[in-house]
């Protein structure tokens, strides 16, 4: 005999203990602790706080541990908290020409002045599963030298120096938009569009970047730069007048070098893209520069069409806190739909059915007569 | 953190507006707010409940003084504008001088919302009599409300004429407001 | 790290002054979607994020809350949700319709007619009926500013061309107030019919998309449909097992492998109060029904 589904409530408690359970895993191995997440799964920490738009390492490791290494769910977790915390102000543009560099190589000149410095990197290492890991044990310190300076200048700065070569950086004299604060429409401007970008999914960013260099909106990308270390934050305090330091955040820029435009009043000049992202996150700021050039088509006059220029399609879809609960809605019941679409699909298979008999039984009599 | 007891004055307020906007031409009775006058305590509440630094407030000659001002700038956080057009909230101290509705803020036919709300204050809600019809209403409703002007109606018919576009009028009279949004049609009886 | 202290029914208070704006212009301007700064809610987007918000911004105190997803109130999304409101604002639930002042909903309209005390608050995933037909924002806005539905007719008639019918069963498009198209959510086109001249306001919210858009009390809604095709509600051709209801919304319960099938109300509401007022199925074994 059919019961109708009751407990609901004690089944998703129950669902809830068991979720605790499986994350903590066996409980003859050491729990994780956040500081574990925040010093070894460091790049981890920095896409969630990208993505999560909240730079806060502790909290950050905190989803990680909570969501048992969904970055996706870590960085959902983060969004939700950040949505309920008081806003003080905005800080004044950092300045990532001040940045205390870690590394920063430029693709674009052999050398230049602070040179190429490589960093914390995979990008020479044979990618061979170290079995030394798997094992533990001591790493010596890494070698250091005296720096010759701390603070380079960009190579997109260089260019605009030397006559012109870049476009201009054109200061906005409007108040930077905030999608947080109110909804997106259509056409966004470009602090708008970054903002959503730099909010977006790595992989979905990353696709979008690919699909540019194999053709799909081409725009001739050279990686200008790319830097990485520490950048002061500072806010303008009515009290005082001036801004005051709030302390230091590690970031990720790129600027990429693009294919250069020109008309009749304006001589021939590169054009850039843009990416940042917090902590150490190459892979998302080259993305994100490729994609914010690629929707600067408009703007230059450039053919459009492709995906990644497509600006709605790019700015609706790029958020992986909305994608994911919208696709894994499809978990919750939706049998009343479910039902109005099968009475219908009986109606029309029992219309079909019906009319296939009568034709049959014409012919039929059409044959009995002949 | 907020006082709890100003969170659950706003929500009553909120409600008591959303179900006037919701059946236009009923009276419903807010929550005391203390107000310098000559703003009523229904303005008050209405603009404690709604206003912040994102929508520009409006005042009218006869609430355009340095005290009301200041109250709208310390309670709310709202900007205080002179250009009616920017106005999010528009709040004109008596009905009997009722600007022209033109003079603020329809929306756009792409954006009908992104228009202003009048907050009208009149003395009382009897004298002048007028039939309404439209969403809300089960087949015809009546609002009485003085002082208003003597082409009241026909300014509601011009601005429900806009529509989708058109500027909501919310009438206090008090603690006790009615609102008229611009579905409303409006006719004068008898 | 300190545990964030959150303010009642879990919003802070600017982005409820926010959300009520919208509610009220929303309800000046019947069927159309004012575009709001949709909050990340502690809920995953496409769960009822929309429907919380604003939920979350009409209540107070003194109301008493039902939550109901395809018509149950126990469905796990309803259990969740509703205990969301019980933490964090406090407030009375209840599984009744008729001592519930604010009902949210997912899916459905409930059997029992609502009443002007109550405010209807649906949970919406696509709110735009011509997002189907035309994915581009600027396009759908144009189309609604210029009241150009036309798109809209093509694809039903479409529909009757190669079916004969309307093929659309849920989310059935209506015109509301003779002029914005609205999609009322998920709700089965049985339901449209509780739509139009309801004393209760309807609300509906889409957290994703960032729209809230309303039905204010006794107000027309019209579902789309042509003079030679008009629209028919979806009737069962059954009733209730269990309370023997004729005239509501059944699902369809799956009783065995061999796809044995038996009716029973969706509105769980509707059917435990029948039931408890002695109505009852006239049979009381299950019919069974073999798949053809």
């Amino acid at each position: 005999m059919y019961v109708a589904v009751k407990g609901g409530e004690r089944a998703i408690e129950n669902a809830h203990a068991l979720l605790a359970d499986v994350r903590r895993g066996d409980r003859s191995l050491p729990e994780l602790t956040l500081d574990q997440i925040e010093q070894q799964l460091a790049l981890a920490v920095d896409r969630v706080m990208s993505e999560g738009s909240l730079y806060d390492r502790e909290l950050a490791a905190l989803a990680i541990k909570q969501a048992r290494g969904d970055l996706i769910e870590a960085i959902f977790l983060l969004r939700a908290y950040r949505t309920t915390l008081p806003r003080f102000g905005v800080s004044e543009p950092i300045e990532t020409g001040a940045m205390r560099i870690r590394r920063r190589i430029s693709a674009a000149f052999k050398d230049l002045p602070g040179g190429q410095v490589l960093g914390p990197t995979f990008d020479y290492t044979h990618r061979l599963l170290d079995h030394d890991l798997a094992e533990g044990g001591g790493v010596p310190p890494a070698p250091t030298a005296p720096a010759e300076t701390v603070t380079f200048c960009s190579v997109a700065d260089l260019l605009a120096r030397s006559g012109g070569l870049i476009e201009e950086e054109v200061p906005l004299d409007q108040e930077v938009g905030d999608l947080t604060r109110e909804p997106l429409s259509f056409p966004a401007d470009r602090d708008l569009r970054l903002q959503n970008l730099a909010r977006g999914d790595e992989g979905f960013l990353l696709a979008l970047a690919y699909s540019t260099q194999r053709g799909y909106g081409r725009n001739h990308p050279f990686a200008g730069e790319i830097r990485y270390g520490e950048v002061e934050i500072e806010s303008f305090a009515e009290e005082v007048g001036f801004a005051v330091p709030l302390g230091s955040i590690s970031v990720t820029e790129c600027q990429s070098i693009n294919q250069f435009t020109g008309s009749t009043t304006h001589a021939p000049r590169f054009t850039r893209g843009y990416g940042l992202a917090f902590g150490q996150s190459e892979r998302k700021a080259m993305s994100m520069a490729l994609v914010d050039r690629a929707l600067r088509a408009r703007e230059f006059g450039e053919e459009t069409g492709a995906p990644a220029q497509d600006e709605e399609f790019v700015l609706s879809h790029s958020d992986n806190v909305q994608a994911t609960g919208f696709v894994e809605h499809l978990k919750l019941p939706h049998y009343v739909d479910f039902q109005s679409e099968l009475g219908l699909l009986r109606k029309l298979r029992a219309e079909f059915f019906a009319r296939k008999d009568s034709i049959e039984d014409e012919q039929g009599m059409q044959d009995a007569a002949e | 953190m907020i006082e709890a007891a100003l969170v659950i004055d706003n929500q009553a307020t909120f409600r008591a507006l959303m179900d006037c906007m919701a059946r236009p031409g009923e009276i419903k009775t807010l929550g005391c707010a203390d107000a310098p006058p000559p703003l009523m305590a229904g303005t008050a509440a209405i603009m404690r409940g709604l206003a912040d630094y994102e929508t520009p407030v409006w005042l009218d000659g006869t609430l355009a003084n340095p005290a009301v001002a200041e109250w709208i700038r310390f309670q709310t956080g709202a900007p205080v504008v002179t250009d009616p057009q920017r106005a999010a909230f528009a709040l004109v101290g008596s009905g009997a001088v009722l600007p022209d509705f033109a003079a603020f803020s329809p929306g756009s036919q792409d954006y009908p919302d992104r228009s202003a709300t009048l907050i009208v204050q009149v003395e009382r809600f009897s004298g002048a009599m007028f039939s309404l019809t439209g969403p809300g209403i089960r087949s015809e409703g009546t609002l009485a409300a003085e002082p208003v002007p003597e082409d009241f109606a026909e300014r509601c018919a011009a601005n429900h004429a806009l529509f989708p576009r058109g500027v909501d009028v919310v009438l206090v009279a008090g603690d006790r407001v009615a609102a008229l949004p611009r579905t409303v049609r409006v006719t004068r009886k008898g | 790290m300190t545990a964030p202290v959150y303010n009642f029914a879990y919003l802070d208070e600017q982005t409820k002054r926010m959300i009520r704006r919208a509610i009220l212009k929303a309800i000046a301007i019947p069927g159309y979607q004012v575009p709001f700064a949709s909050r990340e809610m502690p809920m995953p987007y496409g769960w009822g994020t929309g429907g919380v918000q604003v939920t979350a911004s009409i209540i107070g105190p003194d109301d008493i809350l039902k939550v109901i997803d395809q018509g149950s109130d126990d469905t796990t999304n309803a259990v969740s949700i509703r205990k969301f409101f019980s933490r964090t604002a406090g407030v009375r639930t209840t599984t009744a319709t008729r001592e519930a002042t604010v009902i949210q909903t997912r899916h459905r309209i409930p059997e029992t007619p609502l009443t002007e005390d109550q405010v209807l608050v649906y949970q919406v995933p696509i709110p735009e009926p011509l997002r189907f037909l035309e994915p581009r924002e600027t396009e759908t806005r144009r189309m609604h500013a210029l009241s150009e539905y036309g798109l809209m007719h093509v694809k039903l008639y479409e529909d009757i061309a190669r079916h004969g019918h309307i093929a659309t069963t849920y989310a059935y498009p209506v015109k509301v107030a003779q002029r914005y198209v609205m999609d009322p959510s998920p709700i089965p086109k049985f339901d449209n019919p509780k739509l139009t001249d309801c004393p209760a306001l309807q609300l509906f919210g889409a957290g994703r998309e960032k729209r809230i858009y309303a039905i204010p009390p006794y107000t027309p809604v019209v579902s789309l449909d042509f003079d030679d095709h008009p629209f028919e509600p979806y009737r069962h051709d059954a009733q209730c097992e269990l309370c023997g209801a004729a005239d509501s919304y059944l699902d369809e319960v799956i009783t065995d492998d061999n796809g044995s099938r038996m009716f029973v109300c969706s509105d769980t509401d509707y059917c435990e109060t029948r039931r408890a007022t002695g109505k009852g199925a006239q049979q009381s074994a299950p019919a069974t029904e073999h798949r053809s």
